[in-house]
């Protein structure tokens, strides 16, 4: 596996994002949006609400919005990696790609890397954004600074990156059965229902996010998840299937 | 550069490509001929390290396809232009070539100066950072080309590269090949044009699952029927007839109007003969020339046979 060839599918990836608006309101837009609305809710419950938020409650509300973040790994990279590979398949262009020196693993890699890196730019450039407003507007109520902790650092740094990893692998799978962009995406997008679920779960009591211990022990079902998902993306991205089977 | 021995694909339960020899020498440009559905892409995609062999043999430059270890050798030192050109229509032309040239390994001095000699030859340099997306038909596929030779290929795997194209891009994409062919690089063309594979091609196969037959254009023309004298006269004559026939024994005579042809082997070396003796026999001549099956004829015939 050579790395550099990997990156040459990457960055000319990155190159055909850039003309893509869609694509680039997605990775920008999106995080910003959510980043705003969140901190604009922190900062309103402590100072327009129906009555002063307690510390207790603050501090139960802000971890609880990390997981937001969670749910943008499902959503970003199924804007991106549908594209990546779709938009191969409408342009008919991967037949002179897989005709390069290129192993299908190096490929399957730059492609991952594609949708990965800007999604995960995206979420976690956006979510230390969102610490930052809201350690600034809650300090006052918390007094202390509640970001950076542990807890949002296994969320951010753990749960985030392997879920972006687990989207791309979806997203892929998904590519190489359709071949709109839009019905990619839109079946992609998918994936932010079961990190939603994770989120509305915790909320209703029915999935322990209370400890460091619980939040790893996701972490670890999702990164099993990722690895039978990788399995399954490296039978289906084969040259001959590609080019032969790939609807 | 290219043999194959009893090449065979097979779809599930469907031959594809039906144990296919061929061999293909270096600098030599070689036309695969045949329908839609014959097998020529599949053919192609063997050769080229995109899909599986089922059996048989295939070699690129001496090395074996469908083994591992060499089919990134292979992809090497080929360049492919596939029916598709697929490219990168967000992108310029310049950068199109730029990723291929960097993913084929071609160090970047030879890299820019390749994508520079070749846009100016395809007369695409001064559109270079325009869109790709942008471009007509024939100046994509110009492109496409561009990008199968942006690293120096020993060989070179076009399909249907003339398909879809107007007259005059066609002619520019022949008149290019053809520039390949000065430069010694070997050639595998892909195409149902007869009129091309006659004009560019040193040898040609007829492909229709099965190989049907091989050879170079004229010997394909004459593989399905001998080629006649036709002569056309002021008047025709018993005299001049008998005494053409008296000539040339074997020939076989057929009278039509003011015109007699005359169907003989190595037809073009004995019109003259037939000329004098028509002269001799006091007949006012016309005209003489050779006619014979075409190319078409033997496609069509030995297709249409297998069929």
């Amino acid at each position: 596996m050579r790395l550099s060839q990997a990156w040459i599918v990457a960055s000319k990836d990155f190159a055909m994002f850039r003309k893509k608006r869609n694509i680039v309101y997605s990775i920008v837009i999106l995080p910003l949006m959510l980043t705003g609305l969140l901190s604009g809710v922190v900062w309103y419950i402590q100072h327009k609400g129906s009555g002063p938020v307690s510390p207790a409650e603050l501090a139960v509300l802000l971890p609880a919005f990390t997981f937001f973040y969670l749910i943008m790994a499902g959503l970003i990279p199924s804007t991106i990696a549908s594209y990546s590979i779709v938009g191969e398949k409408v342009e008919k262009s991967m037949e002179p790609l897989l005709a390069t020196p290129t192993t299908d693993g190096e490929i399957l890699l730059g492609k991952g890397l594609a949708a990965f890196v800007p999604a995960i730019v995206a979420v976690l450039g956006s979510s230390a954004l969102f610490m930052g407003l809201c350690d600034v507007s809650s300090v006052g109520t918390l007094g202390y600074y509640f970001f950076p902790n542990w807890s949002a650092a296994v969320v951010l740094f753990l749960m985030v990156p392997i879920g972006v990893v687990v989207s791309v692998e979806w997203n892929i799978l998904v590519s190489s059965r359709v071949s709109d962009v839009r019905i990619a995406q839109q079946i992609g997008g998918l994936m932010l229902l079961p990190y939603g679920g994770i989120y509305v779960g915790g909320e209703l009591g029915l999935i322990p996010l209370g400890n460091i211990n619980d939040l790893l022990t996701i972490t670890a079902v999702l990164g099993f998840i990722c690895l039978l998902m990788l399995y399954a993306v490296q039978a289906t991205f084969q040259r001959e299937a590609i080019l032969t089977r790939w609807k | 550069m290219i043999e194959t021995e009893n090449l065979t694909k097979k779809f599930g339960g469907l031959t594809a490509v039906d144990g296919v020899s061929f061999g293909v020498s270096e600098g030599e440009v070689f036309g695969f001929l045949g329908p839609n559905g014959a097998g020529k892409t599949t053919t192609v995609r063997m050769l080229c390290c995109l899909i599986s062999k089922t059996s048989g043999v295939a070699r690129v430059g001496g090395l074996d396809v469908g083994n591992d270890g060499d089919s990134l050798k292979i992809r090497k030192m080929i360049g492919v232009v596939p029916d598709n050109v697929g490219l990168y229509e967000a992108l310029s032309a310049y950068k199109n070539l730029d990723i291929y040239g960097r993913l084929y390994g071609c160090p970047e001095a030879r890299r820019k100066e390749n994508i520079q000699r070749l846009l100016t030859m395809l007369e695409l340099w001064d559109k270079r950072e325009v869109s790709a997306g942008t471009f007509s038909k024939g100046m994509k596929q110009k492109l496409a080309i561009a990008r199968a030779l942006v690293h120096d290929p020993l060989v070179i795997f076009m399909d249907e590269p003339t398909a879809n194209l107007d007259p005059e891009a066609s002619k520019t994409v022949r008149e290019f090949i053809l520039e390949l062919k000065k430069e010694k690089r070997t050639i595998f063309l892909n195409t149902h044009n007869l009129d091309e594979a006659q004009r560019i091609c040193d040898r040609i196969a007829i492909l229709n699952t099965r190989l049907v037959a091989t050879g170079t254009p004229e010997d394909l023309e004459r593989m399905v029927g001998s080629r006649k004298v036709v002569v056309k006269v002021e008047r025709v004559s018993d005299i001049m007839l008998d005494a053409v026939q008296k000539k040339f024994r074997e020939a076989k005579i057929s009278v039509d109007g003011e015109q007699f042809s005359v169907e003989l082997p190595d037809a073009e070396m004995r019109t003259p003969d037939i000329v004098q003796v028509v002269v001799q026999a006091g007949g006012r001549v016309h005209f003489a020339g050779v006619v014979g099956s075409t190319l078409e004829d033997t496609y069509l015939k030995l297709v249409r046979q297998e069929q």
